[in-house]
């Protein structure tokens, strides 16, 4: 459907031909773009659920060591087992390149080397389920920050294959049958000023000779009286 | 140099103060908006929240979705795991995809 507003010109057929071309290798562009994506985000989500299975598991196993600590020693007394952590971690961040969309990448360091640091109390007076609380909390922590790393990722991939999807249709479905349309318009438009010309030189034509002809005749006449 | 943060009820994050994480306890909804606020606007890379506290928190999380930091990432709590997490996830698919094909 044409919209209202075009010019039916020579020059409004080659600039609109110009951007068809145009929407049409962005149209394929994108396209690509969103195949490639989709096949990144997939790997990735899948990998997502893997992990996040696996770190609310080892969560759930921390937490319930955790629940007995807390009933075998008092409140006060966990509280200041973990007050002042020894441990410390530094994080780094880089970003990656997907197709585009920069996405985090976690290098952590802890400060202290020794896999001991992770418990900052003496076990004298603390219950040996704590110690199996923080180790294995430790443990799930590499995941944890897999996990993070890769949740992000999903997160981000979604919402640019997202946006990407809305261009590709966008202009799959509406711009360029839109330009299509008002081609053919002006094609059609200027076709019919050609013929609708031709016809008129053709009548012009016809009605010149007419005249041409009907003056002769006159001529021919008057020529014949003048000599009979 | 980015942060690490955790952010829950008391008896939940706990143990995370022990591998050297920051740790806020937030006992209620309030709190914890607050606290993910301040950590947000203070270099803070991965935030861990705790799924009850989380559900209730949807607008704040959905803030920052988008964003490249903070990743806040759904833990379960003491309770147990309430399926946001993973219900996420699933979000994220059909986010993209536009139904769940997995």
């Amino acid at each position: 459907m044409p919209s209202t507003t075009i010019n039916p010109t020579r020059m409004e057929l080659t600039r609109l031909k110009g951007r068809l071309r145009t929407a049409q290798r962005g149209h394929k562009l994108l396209k690509d773009k969103r195949d490639e994506l989709m096949k990144q985000f997939m790997d990735v989500v899948r990998e997502n659920r893997e992990v996040r299975r696996r770190v609310e598991e080892g969560l759930m196993k921390a937490h319930s060591s955790f629940t007995v600590a807390a009933a075998l020693m008092s409140p006060e007394m966990l509280e200041q087992s973990l007050l002042y952590p020894k441990q410390s971690v530094e994080l780094d961040m880089t970003f990656q390149n997907i197709m585009s969309v920069d996405v985090p990448q976690y290098q952590f360091r802890t400060k202290s080397e020794d896999p001991g640091e992770i418990y900052p109390y003496g076990f004298a007076a603390t219950s040996g389920e704590l110690d199996d609380a923080v180790a294995a909390l430790e443990q799930v922590f590499k995941d944890m920050l897999h996990l993070a790393e890769i949740e992000k990722t999903s997160q981000l991939l979604a919402e640019e294959i997202e946006k990407t999807r809305r261009r590709v249709n966008a202009l799959e479905y509406v711009k360029i049958p839109e330009m299509q349309a008002n081609i053919k318009y002006i094609t059609m438009k200027l076709d019919e000023n050609e013929r609708a010309n031709t016809i008129r030189l053709m009548k012009v034509k016809d009605l010149i000779l007419k005249e041409a002809l009907e003056d002769r005749r006159e001529q021919d006449q008057q020529a014949l009286e003048n000599f009979g | 140099m980015y942060k690490i943060a955790v952010i829950g009820d008391q008896d939940s994050v706990l143990g995370f103060k022990a591998l050297g994480l920051e740790v806020h306890a937030a006992e209620n909804v309030e709190q914890a908006r607050r606290a993910l606020h301040d950590l947000a606007h203070d270099n803070c890379a991965i935030i861990y929240l705790t799924e009850q506290l989380a559900a209730q928190m949807g607008a704040e999380i959905a803030r920052y979705k988008d964003s490249l930091t903070p990743a806040i990432i759904l833990i379960p709590g003491k309770e147990g795991s309430l399926g946001i997490g993973m219900a996420n996830v699933k979000t994220a698919v059909e986010r993209a995809v536009g139904a769940d094909i997995l």
